[in-house]
């Protein structure tokens, strides 16, 4: 049980608080930009033109396929080394998540779009509505309802992710917890535990009002009826 | 037909603006000691989890043997040893800070190898070192005692390379970070753990029940301070810098000040290194 106490010795409950401060700046931007770029790549998605087709799947299966560590050395190394671009480690973090967050919020949007029956949009150009109008009032307030359950798990794991970017020398809440346990392996042995309890509580309650939302959101939805 | 033609010629075009720009590249001079003191800050990798070189102490500070020289770099080269940037590396990542410009110098146990030598310019040793097995009550005390088993590495250390070279029938287990494999070995993932001495020394040093069964294995290792391949001028900044601390013995107290606690019984002249002679 003493073992507990080393997450209260010196600045260390700070400096955990610290980290966890650092891996939400970059979920909480990169899911900001997903969220965005996601919906309008969506809609890019269900365009008719060939080229922008093809552009759209290179770039989802590029991102889909290459691991987020992989991108994340592209953008933090290489840029680097081969045009001599230097980009601060958080703001490369926050890029390569943006991009990831935002293939994959595309690509649920792409099918939460055109999972709606067809005669939704032809009813709506029926009506006379102009393509802007339509997505506006018909396509996306349904695809969103639609969208949201998929949506919070993409968002629950790009927070739990972010422990990826202490590999390119971001430091945050995970690797702040192993410098902990590292110093005090001698005088509390168990402190792992404690300290992987205590990351594990942080992160559960950055994730559950997420969850949260997402249901009273669902319930709000049901009521009005729509 | 004609999209398919016309995507074809989008993307040939896109990939040759990539070639285009690559070839812009060249490589950039790295940093000498008077640009370093011209921004009057130097950059150097240490290790943020590897007690007692490179760690993190409870109230946020740098700490350790390898921070201990870097600091005294900073008072040698500007006058100042607070006027040092510690970039936190992990093992993996070593080179690469270096080729990308992230930092000057690289001061995270980094032990000379010949792959590592082709990718950056080591400076004179200051510490050398083996490898070591560590197990629960030194249980493994020779490598045949191994075969069949797991054994955990660390990824990018010279422990793997020793192991996937020379004996490829024992099973390893990697993993990125030392807390992580450490911690693995404490829950029987594997029969033992290979590291450098100097850290499995320490380790089993404040572990009760574990013990090096293995002390020194492989060849003798030289751990030295890196520079970006080619840097010359800084290189040879280093290396003197090396020698003439010999004069006052400095690596003796680096040992005092920072090692002596964790390694108990072990010699210093078995882990340090003065003037670069091994």
């Amino acid at each position: 049980m003493d073992s507990a106490l080393v997450i209260f010795e010196g600045a260390n409950l700070t400096r955990l608080l610290g980290g966890l401060l650092v891996s939400l700046r970059i979920a909480f931007l990169a899911v900001l930009f997903s969220l965005v770029g996601g919906v309008l790549f969506g809609i890019l998605m269900n365009s008719k033109n060939t080229v922008v087709k093809v552009l759209c799947r290179v770039f989802l299966e590029s991102v889909r396929i290459i691991p987020q560590l992989v991108w994340l050395f592209i953008f933090y190394f290489e840029m680097t080394k081969v045009f001599h671009i230097h980009i601060d480690a958080e703001v490369a973090s926050i890029i390569v998540f943006s991009l990831w967050g935002t293939a994959e919020m595309g690509d649920l949007v792409r099918g939460a779009i055109s999972s709606l029956p067809q005669h939704q949009r032809e009813s709506g150009f029926a009506l006379g509505l102009t393509k802007i109008q339509l997505y506006h009032y018909v396509i996306l307030p349904q695809a969103v309802r639609r969208l949201l359950p998929p949506a919070i798990n993409l968002v629950t794991r790009m927070i739990k992710t972010t422990s990826l970017v202490v590999l390119i020398g971001v430091i945050e809440v995970l690797k702040i917890g192993q410098q902990v346990i590292e110093i005090s392996i001698f005088s509390a042995p168990n402190a792992a535990f404690w300290v992987y309890g205590f990351i594990f509580f942080l992160y559960f309650i950055v994730c559950w009002p997420v969850s949260l939302m997402a249901k009273w959101l669902e319930n709000y939805w049901a009521s009005k009826g729509v | 037909m004609k999209n398919f033609v016309k995507t074809l010629a989008f993307l040939m075009m896109a990939i040759f603006s990539v070639f285009v720009l690559s070839g812009c590249g060249g490589s950039k001079q790295a940093n000498s000691p008077e640009d370093i003191k011209k921004t009057g800050k130097i950059k150097i990798a240490v290790f943020s989890d590897k007690i007692p070189f490179g760690y993190v102490d409870k109230n946020g500070n740098n700490r350790g043997y390898d921070v201990y020289f870097a600091r005294r770099i900073a008072k040698d080269l500007l006058g100042d040893e607070k006027k040092v940037e510690f970039v936190l590396v992990e093992a993996a990542a070593r080179t690469e800070v270096l080729e990308a410009d992230k930092v000057d110098l690289v001061l995270a146990n980094f032990t000379v190898t010949k792959e590592r030598a082709e990718r950056v310019d080591f400076c004179l040793p200051y510490m050398k070192c083996m490898l070591g097995v560590v197990s629960k009550n030194g249980t493994i005390k020779n490598v045949s005692q191994l075969k069949g088993k797991k054994l955990i590495v660390n990824k990018g250390t010279t422990a793997e390379i020793y192991f996937t070279k020379n004996h490829p029938e024992i099973e390893l287990l990697k993993y990125d970070q030392n807390t992580e494999a450490f911690q693995a070995l404490k829950d029987g993932r594997g029969v033992a753990l290979a590291h450098d001495n100097t850290e499995v020394f320490a380790w089993a040093n404040r572990n009760a029940g574990y013990k090096c069964g293995i002390e020194s294995l492989g060849s003798l290792d030289a751990i030295a301070p890196a520079v970006k391949k080619g840097n010359k001028s800084l290189q040879q900044w280093i290396n003197d810098e090396i020698v003439n601390l010999a004069k006052e013995k400095f690596f003796h107290k680096a040992f005092d000040a920072e090692l002596k606690q964790d390694f108990g019984a072990v010699a210093p002249d078995s882990v340090v290194v003065e003037g670069g002679k091994i």
